[in-house]
């Protein structure tokens, strides 16, 4: 079969990127391993064995960032809605209360409003109140789209500005547990990719979680005579007598295309192509999460976060756990808590901990029931810690570890935000094959798909040109 | 003859459905007068490619600043067609 273009991968980058070619009269088939969409943002379910019926779960989403309100114009947001021809209403997104930094004796607030966060460090940090608006002022004014940008720390940058080594810390919490893919820091470019996302724009989600963005990108893409091919898996990138990426092997046919766009990780395609002697490194973040179901709601008077940053130490350590997971830190997101989801009925929360791959990867199948319980009830006893009064029964749980996320992503080593080697204008050793999605260097969901249009806006439709 | 005018008009009511594009100066750029970016540039080039098989190459793309050098640059390219 010959198409115009292949996409490796029916994640979020994947699937913006085949609506883009699409829209344009590129032929383009997305070819995808798994059964469903959504790559790391997928969707599960599970049996309601109470009550019959089934449960309904998200793998990655926590909260979608860059939130926009309707009509705000030239956020990252706005142009991905812009480029796929996507209404904003569609997304039926549900804002946020407020989310909370939370550290030993310390706590940040902040929310869709950038000036909660202004207010709180005032508050807390009154003699880094203008350290903290240089810093904004400097983040405001970067370029974070500029491609060829190279790396520099984070760390680094921002003891320029911000003195109090405590609010550093609190600050760099929420931006690297969700995106860095480098321990303990991460590159400025990203820093201020996170910072606008987060602090600046905030978070929502989309009613019926990542399947209804799903669902959109996955009907769009119909519409404009996009092809997608579920279990299928790509066995090789073929390439021509000069080195140049021709097309994909898949069992035994070979689907032939002048472009390929992976999404599937930077490592991860590379194995697929004969350069072998290109090594981009396998980040070495990978994650827990236990997801609890209770029989009613957290009251609002307990707790009325959407999101809690969790650190029970002064520093934070971004890293792989020592040991199976590290209880120190934790993300604890209570979705309950997004306006407008609040509906009688079950609760849920769900708890992330960072973990360590090698120990989960080498660990005997016999042991490994008993170390998720370890994690269940280390989750459980701080979802107790920061809802004191809550007397809900559990009803349901549910832990996924880096062997799991590996097992149905197949990302290396459970990786969650990829490679630490970025390739920000898509480019491989393998002419004609670009990385889209978070080894472009793009991050969260609104980054993937953004990542999908651009690459494709610029390998797919300029150039062809 | 085309009016090259209105089917620029078209194709950025139709990328940007929220902009207001009915009084527009035709002698300002465009950038400054609504909410486009260079990858809504690359979308009024690719729908005059999809919908009048209308090729503007990537070097020809600041010809498109304004409406008055839309109609100058892009009319004879109708004519032709």
């Amino acid at each position: 079969m010959n198409y115009d273009a292949i996409v490796i991968g029916a994640g979020m980058s994947g699937l913006a990127a085949g609506i883009r070619l699409a829209m344009f009269d590129k032929k383009v088939v997305i070819i995808e391993k798994h059964s469903i969409p959504g790559g790391l943002n997928s969707y599960y379910q599970r049996k309601n064995t109470d009550k019959g019926g089934i449960r309904q779960f998200d793998v990655g989403l926590h909260a979608l960032t860059n939130f926009i309100k309707k009509g705000e114009k030239g956020k990252p947001f706005s142009k991905l809605l812009k480029q796929l021809r996507l209404s904003y209403d569609d997304f039926k997104l549900c804002p946020q209360t407020h989310s909370k930094i939370v550290f030993p004796n310390h706590e940040l607030k902040f929310s869709n409003d950038f000036e909660l966060l202004q207010t709180e460090v005032q508050e807390k940090f009154p003699a880094e109140i203008d350290n903290f608006s240089k810093l904004v002022e400097v983040v405001r004014a970067f370029n974070e789209l500029d491609l060829t940008i190279g790396y520099s720390s984070s760390r680094e940058t921002l003891k320029n500005y911000i003195k109090d080594d405590l609010l550093l810390e609190m600050i760099l919490c929420p931006l690297l547990i969700y995106g860095s893919a480098w321990e303990d820091d991460m590159d400025f470019a990203q820093f201020v990719i996170m910072f606008k996302s987060l602090y600046f724009e905030g978070f929502s989600r989309p009613e019926g979680g990542v399947r209804t963005i799903l669902s959109l990108l996955m009907k769009r893409l119909e519409d404009c005579g996009g092809e997608i091919r579920f279990k299928t898996a790509v066995s090789e990138i073929l390439t021509d007598g000069e080195g140049k990426a021709i097309g994909v092997k898949v069992l035994n046919e070979e689907i032939l295309a002048p472009i390929v766009l992976s999404s599937i990780g930077y490592p991860e395609t590379v194995k697929l192509t004969s350069k072998l002697e290109v090594r981009p490194r396998v980040g070495a973040m990978t994650f827990l999460e236990s997801i609890f179901v209770f029989d009613k709601k957290i009251p609002l008077n307990v707790n009325d976060s959407t999101i809690v940053f969790y650190n029970n130490a002064p520093t934070y350590s971004y890293r792989p756990a020592k040991d199976y997971f590290d209880k120190t830190s934790a993300v604890v997101c209570f979705p309950d808590n997004y306006e407008s989801n609040r509906l009688e009925g079950e609760g849920t929360v769900r708890i992330t901990f960072m973990a360590n791959y090698e120990q989960w990867a080498s660990l005997p199948k016999s042991d490994y029931m008993e170390r998720k319980e370890q994690v269940s009830e280390s989750a459980m006893e701080l979802v107790k810690k920061l809802n004191p009064q809550f007397d809900g029964k559990l009803l349901f749980k549910d832990i996924f570890s880096p062997t799991t996320i590996e097992r149905y992503t197949w990302h290396l080593n459970g990786t969650v935000y990829g490679s630490i080697d970025k390739t920000r204008d898509g480019r491989t050793p393998v002419k004609n094959l670009y990385i889209i999605g978070t080894d472009q260097g793009f991050l969260g969901i609104i980054g993937s798909m953004l990542s999908g249009i651009s690459m494709a806006n610029l390998h797919g439709l300029m150039s062809a040109e | 003859m085309a009016d090259v005018r209105k089917i620029v008009l078209d194709i950025i009511s139709d990328i940007a459905p929220d902009e207001d594009i009915t009084e527009l100066d035709d002698q300002k750029s465009l950038r400054e007068q609504l909410d486009l970016d260079s990858m809504d540039f690359l979308d009024i080039v690719m729908e005059l490619r999809k919908r009048h098989k209308v090729e503007v190459p990537q070097e020809d793309y600041p010809r498109l600043a304004t409406l008055a050098s839309c109609v100058t640059y892009l009319s004879p390219k109708f004519t032709v067609a």
